[in-house]
């Protein structure tokens, strides 16, 4: 046991991969090879320091250390402060997002090998892992906020990594202004805080909620922001559609993003507020229901998509969903659990997918097929981490998995149910993936770029600095779940948490009953995938044609990107609403301004014609104008 | 030391008059260093300032125009307080850039640096100006130099928005010297201190009538919908450098200028009046964020971009408070920084591809890769991203307004996503994307001048962004006695 964690060890946590970014940035373009090695040094001692925070959280049961605040900024009544929180949250979050981050940049090292962008690249996923950090030990709102948003341009930095390609720059800005969408939501929720509180520090705001000093109908506008904040980020639907296109960056990106970073950050808002959450049942259960529909509506679309890639993407956001539904149902240290497992099968699968990509040059899983003669560790560790993800016993996934249903058993029955069948629909997908992809005869690929097409690339295992980092998760993918047997990890998360969430969350037994039944609905779905994909007993395009209409909304992806961009945004915002507003700012606006020039001189050149300079015209006018006016004296006045 | 700064541009049109036809070229030399001494002072003058003190300080008097003549004295007053200071700094940086990215300026040098100076000279005398009349002299002047440089160094349908620019300034100027006018023979005073420490009355028209004459010249100049068409027209239609000021600075002057004269000098009115501030605020986010979206010009684009950024100014206004006015005087700053960083990045487009037509540009990152990191950098300002100065000020801008104008807040608070949509689309389609080969020959950034410009203004954004507290501090100085007026 080491001494308790000092502040400035903390700050540096988080510090360190800043610096990294800095120094690249600034120094690392003459040497492109050592920005990787400085990036994997500076997240290698945040990692070890992580670990002494988690050492520290132990002792302490997951309470928060209490470090203190530094004043950043004060304006009259406004107080915005740095500091951290650590607490078991935390700690477990700085885990996830350390370790999965150092594996991530040192496979990194093999997958970009000879990209000109390379130094930019670690650069870039410095300054990402230290924007996740931040957020993760952010004490104040506004520095939470400022992360978060980080965190967001950072992810639009490395998905639209590739820049000259058309689809990456359209999805990085499709990621970024999808997110801001929900930000809008968070940042009113900061407004509506601050406003009501006078309060930006987070203990103090949850401490208030607690003890009543917030009204309840103020709380579930406070939970309806931050949750619209959280559905951004962590891709829930109806903001879900940022993240399957955000596969145009680099592999590891993604598997950054997907596991530890970016969509991580929407579910760790929500369990930092929980207590926010659990005071108010409208709330709380939007949240559930959220999750519920997108785990469902993601996992569909994931059965029909054939960029493997993809079909990770949709699992990613399906998974969030989970995640939701757990802290929904009032399972908080299940859904986070949940995250903490999942990072680590997740970022191998992706890594596994950049290894298959990284010989076959093709996301494409049709162009792929019997990959497993040809790397093994790559087909090995990807069938652990699938089955891992499908909750297979005793794998990682299976565990937290059961705990979500089981929370979601003792509180929304029908939301068990759809968990229930997200299951079997996981493990089609998955078995699908792997089907295509790994059995079968080799298809052909495509030839790597430069060389020439048809050329018969052979593909072989990748380099041992990415394959070792596939085995590191493999294992975790394996043995993370037992780390809860005791509870342990529920008891260090819940460490921090008011006694009044606490009791709103729901305490969760082992029922061996739902743990046999998510099992069957597992291997229910490997056994489909097999018969259709591996054994060919029922034919794929037979089934194709026959849920004909099904089929076609899912591969159209409930036509949600037709609605979003082709008619909200070009048509209705662009076209009608802005284009409206400019022919009006030119024609109305400055039409008004120019017709009053041209009347000005119009009049003028005419009036002017008047001053002819000619007396006798002049006294002629003298004369009509008395004769009028006497006249008209006359008239009025007889 | 404030008659100094001033005036010292003086100096250097006086040399750069002197200078004989065949050495003009050396003109942008001494404006350059004129430039420098004034940045110099300026912020010595900001590191001098004290930040506990509220009020006015570095104080000069004179008497100017006798009571025997005018009815009561008429004094040459200059003096900042902690809005004043920020805005001083503000315009002797960008006032340093200006001069920078005009390097290659060819025809008639010795005139457009005399101009541009002269310019400066105005603008710190505006910020300084503590007498009403001595204010409105140096408002009037600043037309002169801007009418030249647009008209002559412009590109476009340059006389026709140099005309524009002047015509909308005067008609509000005309209002603003009625109300002047009004005002001193009401109170038997110009000196702002005196007038914002005492109450006035209903003397020739009513009090309300006499905040609309005041405000309405500095709301053309912000600008305020509907008044705002002059601002894309001129922005477009000048040079770089004058681009530059236009956007940094003069629009900074109509914001100033409500704060300094209409709110603390007519506090009643400005309470009543302050739910159609927002209301017009919420109007300029959202319409000129809006018409920004198609714009096709770059410089078109960003000109209305300000239009939007001014109505967060309008709305920090609006809460009347000492958080939301910090906030606007920070919006002002800041986007003058940024905005002024757009407008110079354009214009180094501008000069390699000459055109500014973002439809025919494309993936230029990659020939220019330097510039291309330092637009993202200010776009990502522009659109209020954290770590950077735009965050700050319209952070506080919605935290001061919310609990006054809540549903009007919420509305401004939709503007940032449509600043990332028109800002991120704009990157997306100049810089990122294939190579073309109709702009393979261009190159990046390498002049020390442009490089020079840049980085200071990165390095301002990154300064204010991560330790806000350097601006804010003094601007909140400068605001509490007006929000001590307006309680």
């Amino acid at each position: 046991m080491l001494n308790t964690i000092p502040e400035a060890v903390v700050w540096a946590i988080f510090l360190l991969p800043l610096s990294s970014f800095v120094i690249i940035s600034l120094f690392a373009r003459r040497w492109p090879q050592r920005s990787g090695y400085i990036t994997i040094a500076a997240i290698g001692i945040s990692f070890l320091f992580s670990l002494w925070v988690l050492d520290s959280v132990i002792q302490e049961d997951g309470a928060n250390l209490g470090f203190p605040t530094h004043e950043w900024l004060t304006i009259g009544s406004l107080t915005l402060n740095l500091g951290l929180t650590v607490d078991g949250l935390s700690a477990i979050m700085l885990m996830v997002v350390t370790s999965v981050s150092l594996l991530v940049q040192i496979y990194s090292q093999g997958y970009m090998h000879g990209d000109p962008g390379y130094s930019r690249y670690f650069g870039f996923m410095s300054l990402f892992t230290a924007a996740m950090l931040g957020l993760v030990l952010a004490e104040n709102l506004i520095m939470l906020f400022l992360f978060w948003e980080l965190v967001g341009l950072c992810s639009y930095l490395l998905i639209g990594f590739w820049f000259e390609r058309p689809a990456a720059r359209a999805a990085a800005t499709k990621a970024f202004v999808v997110t801001r969408l929900g930000d809008l939501g968070f940042l009113s929720a900061i407004l509506l805080i601050w406003t009501q509180t006078g309060e930006l520090d987070i203990p103090n705001i949850q401490e208030m909620a607690m003890t009543g000093a917030i009204g309840t109908v103020i709380l579930t506008w406070l939970a309806a922001g931050v949750f619209a904040g959280a559905v951004g980020k962590s891709a829930q639907f109806p903001l879900h559609v940022w993240l399957p296109d955000a596969m145009e960056g680099p592999t590891p990106v993604s598997a950054l993003i997907h596991a530890a970073t970016m969509v991580a950050a929407g579910v760790y808002l929500v369990a930092r507020f929980f207590p926010i959450f659990s005071a108010s049942e409208e709330a709380i259960n939007s949240v559930a229901v959220v999750g519920g529909i997108t785990a469902l509506i993601a996992a569909s679309m994931g059965i029909v998509v054939t960029d493997i890639k993809r079909v990770l993407a949709y699992s990613t956001i399906s998974q969030l969903g989970y995640m939701m539904l757990a802290l929904g149902v009032g399972g908080f240290a299940a859904g986070i659990f949940h995250l903490f497992n999942h990072a680590f099968f997740k970022a191998l699968l992706f890594l596994g997918a950049g290894s298959v990509n990284h010989a076959t040059h093709t996301f494409d899983m049709r162009r792929m097929g019997g990959l497993r003669h040809f790397m093994p560790w790559t087909f090995v560790t990807f069938v652990i981490a699938s089955l891992s993800l499908a909750g297979i016993f005793p794998l990682s996934g299976f565990w937290s998995k059961d705990e979500i249903l089981s929370a979601a058993w003792e509180d929304q029955r029908l939301l068990f149910w759809v968990a229930l069948v997200v299951v079997f629909m996981t493990a089609l997908y998955m078995g699908r993936a792997i089907f295509l992809t790994f059995g079968g005869e080799y298809r052909g690929g495509e030839a790597p770029p430069g060389e020439q097409a048809g050329h018969e690339a052979q593909p072989h295992e990748s380099p041992p600095v990415m394959v070792l980092p596939l085995v590191v998760l493999a294992v975790a993918a394996v043995v993370t779940g037992f780390l809860n047997l005791h509870h342990g990890v529920t008891d260090l998360l819940e460490g921090w948490l008011p006694e009044l969430a606490l009791e709103r969350a729901t305490e969760i037994e082992f029922h061996f009953g739902l743990a046999t039944l998510s099992m069957i609905f597992g291997l229910a779905g490997f056994i489909v995938a097999w018969a259709i994909y591996g054994a060919r007993l029922l034919s794929a395009d037979r089934l194709r044609q026959a849920f004909g209409p099904v089929h076609r909304l899912l591969v159209n992806k409930y036509y949600m990107d037709w609605l979003y961009e082709d008619q909200l945004v070009r048509r209705v915002v662009v076209r009608t609403v802005a284009g409206g507003l400019d022919l009006f700012d030119r024609y109305v606006v400055d039409g008004a301004v120019n017709t009053t020039a041209w009347l000005t001189q119009f009049s003028a050149s005419r009036l002017r014609l008047v001053q002819s300079g000619q007396l006798q015209l002049y006294a002629a006018a003298i004369f009509v104008g008395v004769v009028l006016i006497v006249a008209g004296i006359l008239i009025v006045n007889p | 030391m404030l008659s100094f700064i001033v005036f010292f541009p003086l100096l250097g049109v006086a040399i750069i008059a002197l200078l004989p036809r065949e050495r003009e070229r050396d003109s942008k030399w001494v404006a350059a260093a004129t430039a420098f001494v004034v940045l110099v002072a300026a912020v010595g003058l900001f590191v001098a300032f004290d930040r506990d003190q509220t009020g006015f300080q570095f104080v000069q008097s004179h008497t100017w125009i006798s009571g025997d003549i005018a009815h009561f004295d008429i004094q040459y007053l200059l003096g900042v307080d902690g809005l004043g200071m920020a805005m001083l700094v503000l315009t002797a940086l960008l006032g340093l850039v200006a001069v920078l990215i005009s390097w290659n300026i060819e025809l008639r040098p010795k005139e457009y640096f005399a101009w541009l100076l002269l310019l400066e000279m105005s603008l710190l005398g505006v910020f300084t100006a503590l007498d009403f009349l001595l204010f409105f002299i140096f408002w009037e002047i600043e037309l002169i130099p801007m009418y030249f440089l647009i008209s002559i160094w412009g590109t476009g349908r340059k006389v026709y928005s140099a005309w524009k620019y002047v015509f909308f300034t005067f008609f509000g100027s005309a209002f603003m010297l009625v109300g002047l006018l009004v005002l001193g023979f009401a109170a038997d005073t110009f000196d702002i201190r005196v007038l914002s420490q005492m109450e006035i009355r209903d003397a020739l028209v009513p009090t309300q009538v006499l905040f609309f004459l005041l405000i309405f010249g500095f709301a053309i100049k912000l600008p305020v919908f509907p008044f705002h068409t002059w601002l894309p027209d001129a922005h477009t239609d000048a040079p770089t450098a004058v681009s530059v000021m236009l956007a940094g600075v003069l629009l900074k002057m109509g914001g100033y200028g409500m704060l300094r004269i209409c709110l603390s000098i007519l506090p009643d009115v400005a309470r009543d009046a302050a739910v159609w501030l927002a209301i017009f605020g919420v109007v300029n986010i959202l319409y000129g964020a809006l018409v920004t979206l198609v714009q096709t010009d770059l410089k078109r684009l960003i000109a209305y971009s300000s239009v939007s950024h001014m109505g967060y100014v309008l709305l920090g206004l609006s809460a009347l408070g000492q958080v939301g006015l910090t906030g606007a005087g920070m919006q002002m700053f800041t986007h003058g920084v940024i905005t002024g960083l757009l407008f110079v990045m354009v214009g180094m487009v501008y000069d390699r591809a000459h055109t500014r037509q973002i439809g025919e540009l494309s993936g230029l990152a990659h020939q220019m890769p330097m510039i291309a990191v330092v637009m993202v950098i200010a776009g990502l300002a522009s659109l209020g991203l954290p770590s950077m100065a735009g965050f700050v000020s319209e952070v506080m801008v919605f935290l001061g307004t919310f609990d006054k104008h809540g549903a009007l807040t919420i509305l401004g608070v939709i503007g940032i996503l449509l600043t990332a949509g028109y800002i991120l689309w704009m990157i997306q389609r100049v810089f990122l994307g294939e190579r073309s080969p109709r702009w393979k020959d261009l190159g990046d950034a390498t002049a020390w001048w442009e490089r020079t410009a840049m980085i200071a203004m990165v390095a301002v954004i990154f300064l204010v962004g991560i330790y806000p507290a350097v601006v804010a501090d003094v601007i909140s100085t400068g605001v509490e006695p007006i929000v001590g007026r307006l309680a």
